[in-house]
């Protein structure tokens, strides 16, 4: 971007957009990762509050969408208030979102019957504006079903995540159709680096930013949550040394 | 309930209680004999039956523990039961003396986990209480009394009227003097009476047994009329023209609700169950029954509980008159709000919780608070989604993955024994080779539960593919001692 001639002028039209946008709505706070690379690739400098965003694993993420689930954990942990948690599929293992920071006290799940409830129920606590976020396990979001639960983030400043889960694999075409969410991620897991014991090291993640409004696209080669929800910059022991500064963007084909 | 007047008289309080073992017999006149009016399950033991002389039940046990039968009492006290049903079950109850209840379970069976949950868990608490009882349900009123008193042992769900073609006559709810008659002309079991033409029955029976066989298998409709408890607030409203208008009917149900409310604010009181009662021209009732996790009494919310669940109302020729009363009511003051300088006020989250307990139920909304146990599948419990926080942290250390396989899949693997984690496993037909592996985290089977885990072991792996994915493995056993588990490895979880 070539705002060093006028950044003033620029920062001017940028906050007359925002106030046309925001017509009589809450403020909406921002949920920076803490890592430098990601919130540069952000538009406000962090995850958007009062918005949905949609996050999807990679190759077998598409059926158990385990490190999309932790992921969203990880970003409900830094974010204060109850969750509300609509599952179909009471698969999810609740000492496991407590790892990624996500305190059992403050998660309620809803156990809905079928996708159609989950939706109704992830629109409810969107539209309430007590909870500090909803997250929902879903297959299909259509654009008119993710425009309304989009309307109903905006207006309360919750901060709304659907965790996308299909049944088959050959369901997950459906990620390529557009919706209104603000933000799409694609998490995959990645071979950990190999530690000098024999053992498993911290969990690594291809963090894809599919998606992302009034901003670009890009990749990221993360280590997975810690115990705060924080993720980790990648820290290159195969080579004993450290990777270049903090959050420096890789290219992946 | 077969022994209804001697469980009452066990139930008293107080120094009137008849002996809680041992036979007892209730004795009143039928006429100008002195006859057993009824018997509990150990004087029918003895060979003693209701409607059996006096005389002869004392020549049959000697010092038999005898008192005076007071139907009007039982029928008081199967009125009171029914008030006590109404509450927990269902909004439409009646007393059906002399020793059973109605219960209307149409669309309040889903609140108490469906329909055999339902009359296990209502048998299971008046068993509890020492009443006997015996439940059935069927889709008419007819069917349901026969079903009870017959067939269920001691529940019973038909879905079929043909249940009912097998069942003797005497199960009808016809006076005794019809029921002798037909077994004098060789009627033995309903399906007989079914099958025969009515005109001749007519002649000689009145219209009694075809009306009883129409409502029996539905022919005939035969409403129900609940029960009231007086000082539960309630308001009823007769409208001078049918309606039936799903927004008229909204409309209503607003404007008793706030009248409701107004009643509930002047006793300080909070609703924590509402029951709208749907009286219809031709005398039927529906009803909805909604539930608050905390007491309440905001007009615009409990209304709109009530209007979500408006659409399951059949209005059929209209509607003249609405019943709103709140069967559970508990005390609701101000109070004072906590909130800590500086800090934002914590939101109260309790209308969204009923907007949803409403929708999925009660049993799909919970939070999960740890267990001491080391198990994966034990190790968490649900709680009320509104309950204060327990504290409670499983321990940080040891992975666990995100999702958990229930039951854990078994797996085809190649390793080494004792304690080597696979060198790769076969899972959904895909093959993977590990690169990296951690463990084994030996988790003991709990003796103090299960006799069968006394020895069991579990040796937990983490292991990581050539891609990266990562799952929890186990095998049950330690790998030596054959009386631990089977040697076999399964898949348990998936890591993220």
């Amino acid at each position: 971007m070539s705002d060093a001639r006028s950044p003033t002028a620029l920062q001017a039209l940028r906050a007359r957009i925002a106030a046309l946008e925001a017509h009589g709505q809450a403020p909406r706070g921002v949920l920076p990762f803490g890592v430098a690379a990601l919130d540069a690739s952000l538009p406000e400098g962090g995850l958007l509050r009062g918005a949905l965003h949609e996050v999807a694993g990679g190759g077998q993420g598409m059926l158990d969408a385990s490190c999309a689930t932790l992921f969203a954990a990880g970003i409900l942990a830094r974010c204060p208030g109850q969750v509300l948690w609509c599952l179909t599929k009471a698969d999810l293992f609740a000492p496991a979102l407590a790892q990624a920071g996500l305190d059992p006290d403050r998660v309620i799940y809803v156990e809905a019957a079928d996708d159609k409830a989950v939706m109704a129920c992830f629109e409810e606590g969107l539209r309430h504006g007590g909870l500090g976020g909803v997250v929902a396990e879903v297959a299909r979001l259509s654009m008119i079903a993710s425009r309304r639960l989009q309307l109903a983030a905006e207006r309360t400043g919750t901060l709304g995540i659907a965790v996308r889960r299909w049944r088959r694999p050959a369901d997950a075409v459906d990620f390529g159709q557009p919706t209104a969410a603000v933000t799409r991620w694609r998490i995959s897991a990645l071979p950990s680096a190999p530690l000098p014991v024999p053992g498993v090291g911290r969990a690594r993640w291809l963090v894809e930013l599919i998606r992302n409004r009034a901003g670009e696209c890009a990749d990221f080669m993360m280590e997975a949550c810690d115990e705060t929800g924080h993720l980790g910059v990648f820290a290159n022991l195969a080579h004993g040394s450290l990777a270049p500064p903090a959050g420096q963007r890789q290219a992946v084909a | 309930m077969p022994t209804w007047p001697t469980d009452r008289l066990r139930r008293l309080p107080g120094s009137a209680k008849p002996s809680p073992d041992g036979p007892l017999v209730l004795l009143g006149r039928d006429g100008r004999r002195r006859v057993v009016m009824a018997a509990d399950a150990h004087a029918q033991a003895l060979g003693i039956r209701p409607g059996m002389a006096a005389t002869q039940a004392h020549a049959l046990v000697p010092d038999l523990p005898a008192l005076a039968a007071d139907p009007a009492e039982d029928t008081a006290a199967l009125h009171r039961l029914a008030q006590w049903a109404q509450k927990h079950y269902s909004p439409i109850v009646a007393a059906d003396p002399p020793d059973g209840l109605l219960i209307d379970a149409t669309g309040a069976t889903h609140l108490a986990g469906g329909p055999q949950a339902m009359l296990a868990g209502l048998v299971d608490r008046l068993t509890a209480t020492g009443i006997q009882a015996r439940a059935a349900m069927a889709a008419t009123i007819g069917a349901a009394h026969a079903l009870a008193r017959s067939k269920a042992n001691p529940i019973l769900v038909a879905c079929d009227p043909g249940a009912l073609v097998d069942l003797p006559i005497a199960a009808l709810r016809l006076p005794g003097g019809i029921v002798a008659g037909l077994h004098r002309l060789g009627f033995e079991y309903i399906g007989a009476l079914e099958a025969t033409p009515r005109a001749p029955l007519a002649l000689r029976f009145g219209q009694e047994p075809g009306r009883r066989l129409d409502q029996a298998f539905g022919r005939r409709a035969e409403p129900i009329t609940p029960v009231t408890t007086p000082d539960t607030p309630q308001i009823h409203r007769v409208f001078a023209e049918p309606i039936a208008a799903a927004e008229t009917l909204a409309l209503c149900t607003a404007e008793l609700t706030a009248a409701l409310c107004a009643v509930l604010d002047s006793k300080c009181l909070g609703a924590r169950r509402l029951d709208l009662l749907f009286h219809r021209v031709d005398a039927g009732i529906a009803a909805i029954r909604i539930g608050t996790a905390k007491p309440a009494r905001d007009a615009k919310h409990l209304a709109r509980l009530l209007c979500a669940q408006l659409e399951s109302i059949d209005p059929g020729f209209g509607i003249e008159a609405m019943t709103l009363s709140a069967p559970i009511a508990e005390p609701l003051t101000f109070q004072p709000a906590t909130s800590r300088l500086g800090e934002a006020p914590v939101a109260d989250i309790a209308g969204l919780i009923d907007t949803l307990a409403n929708r999925v139920g009660t049993a799909g909304l919970y939070r999960l608070t740890p267990v001491e146990s080391d198990i994966p599948e034990r190790a968490m419990y649900k709680i009320a989604p509104l309950a204060p926080p327990t504290l409670l942290r499983w321990p940080p250390n040891w992975p666990r993955p995100p999702r958990l396989l229930a039951p854990p899949e078994p797996v085809e693997t190649m390793a080494l024994l004792p304690d080597n984690p696979p060198v790769q496993f076969t899972w959904r037909g895909i093959r993977r080779r590990i690169r990296r592996a951690d463990g084994p985290e030996r988790l003991y089977g709990e003796w103090h539960r299960h006799e069968a885990e006394r020895d069991a072991v579990r040796d937990y792996f983490q292991v990581e593919d050539e891609t990266g994915q990562r799952f929890w493995l186990f095998r049950a056993g330690d790998g030596t001692h054959p009386e631990t588990g089977s040697h076999r490895w399964f898949l348990h979880g998936l890591f993220g």
